[in-house]
């Protein structure tokens, strides 16, 4: 039984990243990976700069997303929090203790991980729509607390102190875009690196087996409460790692818009579209909607005019209704169809 | 704290909570119908809202006059969302579900923002307005009937549910879609009425909610999460339950506003919520 299982596993593991890329697609990859490392040097504007950052950032909290919903099944709405738990983490412990934000990074990752346990261990053991909702009002009540905090200045938020020494013990950049773009690119691979590696793992296994077929995992002994929160708690870190991230990004902490329901919305937006449950879906969900936001906010302009958000909830009602699997399953497709065709 | 604030904090409870319940008992029709959860039902009543507005500032039909068309074209559009979209999702799996809706929602209060801006609008002259003093107490008139007219659309829902053919046809499909379906309910047919009701109740309370409240495009989000909140009380499914939530709910939060401090009344409904769902998950009113 065991010797069966370790095969599985065996088997799992060699299995390459895409089903049977032909030789066009890992070209194909190897290209962009090199495009993504000198991008920065290819494209010297500052827009298209900050437009790559926000693509990666975006791909790292829509991947965040998918551990909790595309891998153990369950439908968060309130990811926010931990986005705004990690922002504030790195900004309060910086702005009144003088702590670098790499601390604060760390610091962030283990209270989100920590805010997941106590969101979760209750609410995980709900099923579907209630745990969906669960962390909609969680994700809202949170956001009215921080808005009340005095300490982390309620309302107002809170600014990062500009520290122009020593860029990267602060990490702050003033003068260039360029160092953030790295970091998010590092955050970004190493994690998808975590995903890849989890989703070959056994407890990756687990929790796919007990997002299928709940019942069937339970009577083979998948402890669910348990694995569904382990689960949450990476999601919530790696959500926390891009609140920091994002803090020192732009210098201000603005509770109104670091807990606001869009942006647990817009991860999942992105992730069901590229593909929730694969490893790639989450960044091409990104690559699709970060910048179709910022172009028709320079073609419409102005604030208040929400055509993205628009053009988003249709894109998304369309793939709900006509393609559950999201459009990489498409590509997947196209692909599998010319590697058969002789 | 006299007894007078706290009969009034009761009072004006009471009354908005008799909204809360008319929002959540479409919600839970649709639910009990057909295990969908509709996540644009907060969308769909700040379009309601909107609609009442425009029918007074275009055509100057009062909110009052305006009832019956704004309930029959929200009918109309849950008929429409059924057959355009709903009937779709209900093939797929429950991601699928919950984010179509979900992005139903965001294209319909993003579409609103787009249109009509951001800003926040009021229904200036309506016919009813002013208020009534019953002793000490303080009742908005828009209130007061907004209320009557509630309980009088939830007695007729009732009346309708439990003793029409067609009602007792809904009960059967939400019990057991295949064996309705066996003794000959079209269910197809009642799942479009269950969304034609639900968004036709969405109507009525929009319509009466837009004599007294702001309109903007995201004045849905908390009804709506309120609205989660009464049908997890109830019991999804359940219209007595979603009443009775609706105004315990309506309660809780005058009430905790007026004894802790106003601007945590949301979070107290919100830890009811979490309380319900952990300790009864099948509502405080619905049956083991």
């Amino acid at each position: 039984m065991s010797g069966s299982r370790t095969d599985m596993l065996k088997t799992a593991r060699a299995e390459p990243l895409w089903p049977r890329p032909p030789l066009w697609v890992s070209a194909l990859g190897a290209a962009a990976l090199a495009l993504l490392i000198a991008y920065p040097f290819i494209f010297t504007t500052s827009f298209s700069q900050h437009l790559m950052i926000l693509i990666l950032l975006y791909a790292l909290m829509a991947q965040s997303w998918n551990v909790v919903a595309g891998l153990s099944g369950q439908i968060s709405l309130g990811q926010a929090i931990f986005f705004g738990i990690g922002a504030y983490s790195s900004t309060v412990l910086f702005a009144k203790y003088g702590v670098t934000p790499w601390v604060g990074l760390m610091v962030g990752m283990l209270l989100s991980a920590l805010a997941a346990v106590a969101i979760g261990v209750p609410t995980l053991r709900l099923r579907g729509h209630y745990f969906a909702i669960a962390t909609l009002l969680i994700g809202s009540g949170v956001q009215i607390v921080f808005q009340r905090w005095d300490w982390v200045g309620a309302a107002s938020g809170l600014y990062v102190p500009i520290e122009r020494a020593s860029p990267w013990f602060y990490l702050q950049f003033h003068t260039s875009k360029v160092p953030y773009y790295y970091l998010a690119l590092g955050a970004v691979a190493i994690g998808y690196l975590v995903v890849w590696k989890l989703r070959r793992s056994r407890l990756g296994f687990r929790l796919q087996a007990l997002r299928d077929e709940p019942d069937a995992a339970a009577s083979l002994g998948i402890a669910i409460a348990r694995h569904k929160v382990l689960a949450f708690m990476i999601s919530a870190a790696m959500m926390s790692v891009a609140g920091t991230f994002y803090a020192q990004y732009v210098l201000v902490l603005d509770p109104e818009r670091l807990f606001s329901a869009e942006i647990s919305i817009i991860v999942l937006l992105m992730t069901v579209l590229g593909g929730s449950g694969t490893l790639w879906g989450p960044a091409l969900g990104a690559a699709i909607l970060v910048p179709l936001s910022e172009y028709s906010r320079i073609w419409f302009g102005g604030t208040g005019r929400t055509i993205d958000l628009i053009l988003y909830g249709i894109l998304i009602l369309l793939v709900c209704m006509w393609r559950t699997s999201g459009i990489l399953s498409l590509l997947e497709e196209r692909i599998r169809r010319r590697a058969e065709m002789p | 704290m006299s007894r007078d604030l706290i009969l009034q904090a009761v009072i004006s409870g009471l009354l908005m909570g008799l909204i809360y319940a008319l929002v959540a008992v479409g919600l839970t029709l649709i639910f009990g119908l057909m295990e969908i959860v509709n996540f644009a039902h907060g969308e769909f009543l700040m379009l309601a809202m909107f609609t009442a507005f425009w029918f007074w500032a275009l055509g100057g039909l009062d909110p009052m006059l305006s009832l019956p068309l704004v309930a029959i074209l929200l009918a109309v559009a849950g008929i429409l969302a059924h057959f355009g979209i709903i009937r779709r999702l209900l093939k797929a799996p429950m991601l699928a579900q919950v984010c179509g809706t979900f992005g139903l929602g965001v294209a319909l209060r993003a579409g609103a923002q787009f249109l009509w801006t951001p800003d926040f609008r009021t229904i200036t002259n309506p016919f009813i307005a002013g208020r009534v003093q019953i002793g000490p107490i303080f009742i908005g008139q828009p209130q007061l009937i907004s209320g009557g007219i509630c309980l009088l659309s939830f007695a007729a829902l009732w009346w309708f549910v439990t003793r029409t053919e067609t009602g007792l046809g809904l009960q059967a499909t939400a019990q057991d879609r295949q064996a309705a379906a066996v003794i000959g309910i079209p269910t197809e047919r009642m799942f479009a009425l269950g969304w034609a009701i639900g968004l036709g109740c969405v109507g009525i309370a929009g319509t009466m909610l837009s004599t007294f409240y702001y309109i903007f495009p995201e004045v849905g989000t908390n009804f709506a999460l309120l609205a989660f909140v009464a049908v997890a009380l109830g019991g999804f499914g359940s219209i007595a339950g979603s009443l009775l939530a609706g105004i315990l709910i309506g309660l809780v939060e005058s009430l905790g506003g007026l004894l802790l401090d106003p601007s945590y009344k949301t979070l107290i409904v919100f830890a009811l919520y979490l309380a319900v769902v952990i300790f009864r998950p099948h509502g405080l009113f619905g049956r083991f």
